[in-house]
């Protein structure tokens, strides 16, 4: 689509553009380039001799198992963040869609905890499984779990998990009702003069127009368990205990800025990119899809 | 729905009344945490309900210690507004530029934009820390905010709206003489204004949250904003941890931007579902 009518300008429209473009080429598009400049190169402990080494980074990183490890924990993660944040929104979802009365209520209730700052809510989830004060985690002691998230790498990973999920789930929650009331009530109705229970309902009409939402919102989550969940692990355990929780943005973050191995980072980043990149491809080939819906 | 059905109805309202409860449970404690004594908290298991040192905790979060809550809260409300209103200034004039222009470079321009999409900072850390020290702003307000200021998604929204504005609007415009800049202030401006609210909610938010970027751009603890000084307050090394403090500090932390979405909640709700289109 495009505007017929038009204004006519030799220097304008770039006055314009010019501080939009300015910061994105300072400060995404060089830095980027400086990544993949990096990633190719390496440097000596004093930083004065630089030589060119050609994909010898990313070779030395796809034989580290650390870096192995770091990618099937941030999978692994990623996976269940997306499956328990997306499943009990959907579950509110729906049942905050079925109440005629007190709707408005339990939906701002349920959206507020967006405003949460990743690292607030890593705080937050740290102390309510604190081993020795924490309510939750001397529940679990009770009931005979030996709970220590600071030695137990699955008992921490479950803690970032639950807190890194519960700030995601009142984003899929806005999503998923706003797909929900998009479904006409007509075919619904229909549905059930035809003898369809409320159970058949959801699986064969409500589901399946439900999809395409759902399918961008995995996209969503995963996008968010990868990249926007640095505060959760470094306040909840700084990817320990042994590294169990180490992501691979807190791997970067690492590497980089902490042990100062910027060949080693400029290639993990290189690889994260792509990983974006392929991310945000998928999200855009679902929006054209949901226009020929 | 089609069917009256008590027990479901029933059913319904306890599972989504346990769901609040779940979401509300973390703050819940943290806010009684933050009404106790250290003693209390210790105390396990801790009480479940608030109890007489609101007040005491507060007072001394704000203002006690080597940097005061209050002067970190100011940082973060700083960087914040003026995070979320430069990507909006810059993201409407850049939208303007595209769609009611044509000039050489557009096309460029506007996928130079949308590349910024695929590059969040957590995967250009390093090379963007370097950059933002080579031009001196590590330790400024100016370092915090100005490399977060590009917005693909804020741009994109914009276009989207000006795309749906009448074109006799502008041809009226210019039929009475007035110029692009005219148009744009008298005009496309006043009838974006849901559009702005509803991004300035979502900004406000990612920019009191930031984290990672602060972290690395800040040496100085006047510099540091309130996410940052939570997360000082638990890595004290071996002196045990005052979660009264922490906790209170936590609800500090996020009540600003709870705020900002409950009390704009349609335009927050408005802007999270257009800004992803």
């Amino acid at each position: 689509m495009e505007k017929r009518t038009v204004f006519r300008s030799a220097w304008l429209p770039y006055a314009l553009v010019a501080p939009q473009l300015a910061v994105t080429l300072v400060f995404f598009i060089w830095p980027a380039a400086q990544a993949l400049y990096q990633s190719v190169f390496v440097e000596d402990a004093f930083g004065i001799h630089v030589e060119f080494v050609g994909l010898a980074n990313f070779r030395a990183l796809l034989a580290d198992p650390y870096y192995a490890q770091s990618f099937a924990t941030t999978a692994l993660f990623a996976l269940c963040v997306a499956a328990l944040s997306l499943g009990s929104a959907l579950l509110l979802a729906v049942l905050a869609n079925r109440v005629v009365r007190g709707a408005a209520a339990y939906k701002t209730l349920i959206i507020w905890p967006y405003a949460v700052a990743p690292v607030v809510a890593g705080v937050l989830w740290l102390f309510l499984f604190d081993p020795s004060v924490g309510t939750l985690g001397l529940v679990l002691k009770k009931i005979g779990v030996d709970w220590n998230p600071l030695l137990n790498g699955a008992q921490a990973m479950s803690m970032v998990v639950l807190a890194a999920a519960w700030k995601q789930v009142s984003y899929n929650f806005v999503f998923f009702l706003a797909g929900l009331q998009a479904i006409p009530k007509s075919l619904l109705e229909a549905a059930a003069i035809d003898g369809a229970g409320p159970a058949t309902r959801f699986w064969k009409i409500v589901f399946p127009l439900l999809s395409p939402t759902a399918f961008f919102l995995l996209v969503v989550n995963v996008i968010y368990a990868f990249f926007d969940t640095f505060g959760v692990i470094d306040a909840a355990t700084q990817g320990g205990p042994s590294k169990a929780t180490e992501v691979l943005v807190y791997k970067v973050f690492h590497d980089g800025f902490k042990g100062q191995d910027f060949g080693a980072a400029a290639a993990q980043s290189v690889i994260l990119m792509a990983i974006v990149i392929a991310l945000t491809v998928a999200q855009f080939r679902y929006l054209e899809k949901r226009v020929n819906y | 729905m089609v069917e009256r059905r008590p027990l479901a109805d029933f059913l319904t309202h306890l599972v989504l009344m346990l769901g609040v409860g779940i979401v509300a449970l973390p703050v819940w404690l943290a806010f009684v945490a933050s009404s106790l004594t250290p003693e209390q908290v210790l105390d396990a298991p801790m009480s479940l309900i608030p109890g007489d040192q609101l007040g005491v905790n507060y007072l001394h979060v704000l203002t006690q210690g080597s940097t005061p809550l209050k002067s970190l809260l100011f940082n973060s409300a700083v960087s914040a507004l003026v995070i979320a209103c430069g990507k909006i200034a810059i993201s409407v004039l850049s939208a303007f530029a595209v769609v009611y222009f044509r000039f050489p470079g557009r096309a460029l321009c506007f996928w130079l934009i949308f590349l910024t999409l695929m590059l969040p900072v957590e995967v250009r850390i390093l090379p963007t820390f370097q950059v933002v020290a080579s031009l001196g702003l590590l330790d400024s307000y100016a370092g915090l905010t100005i490399p977060l200021m590009a917005s693909a998604t804020a741009t994109f929204l914009f276009r989207q709206f000006f795309l749906s504005v009448p074109e006799e609007l502008a041809e009226a415009a210019r039929i009475d003489g007035a110029g692009p800049m005219r148009f744009f202030w008298s005009i496309l401006l006043p009838l974006a204004r849901t559009q702005i609210a509803a991004l300035f909610v979502i900004l406000f938010i990612y920019g009191w949250n930031q984290y990672l970027w602060p972290l690395m751009v800040t040496t100085r603890e006047d510099y540091y904003t309130a996410v940052i000084g939570i997360k000082r307050m638990i890595s004290g090394g071996d002196a045990a941890t005052e979660w009264n403090l922490v906790m209170t500090t936590a609800i500090l932390v996020m009540l600003p931007p709870a705020l900002v979405v409950l009390l704009m909640q349609k335009w927050f709700v408005k802007g999270l579902v257009e800004s992803e289109k």
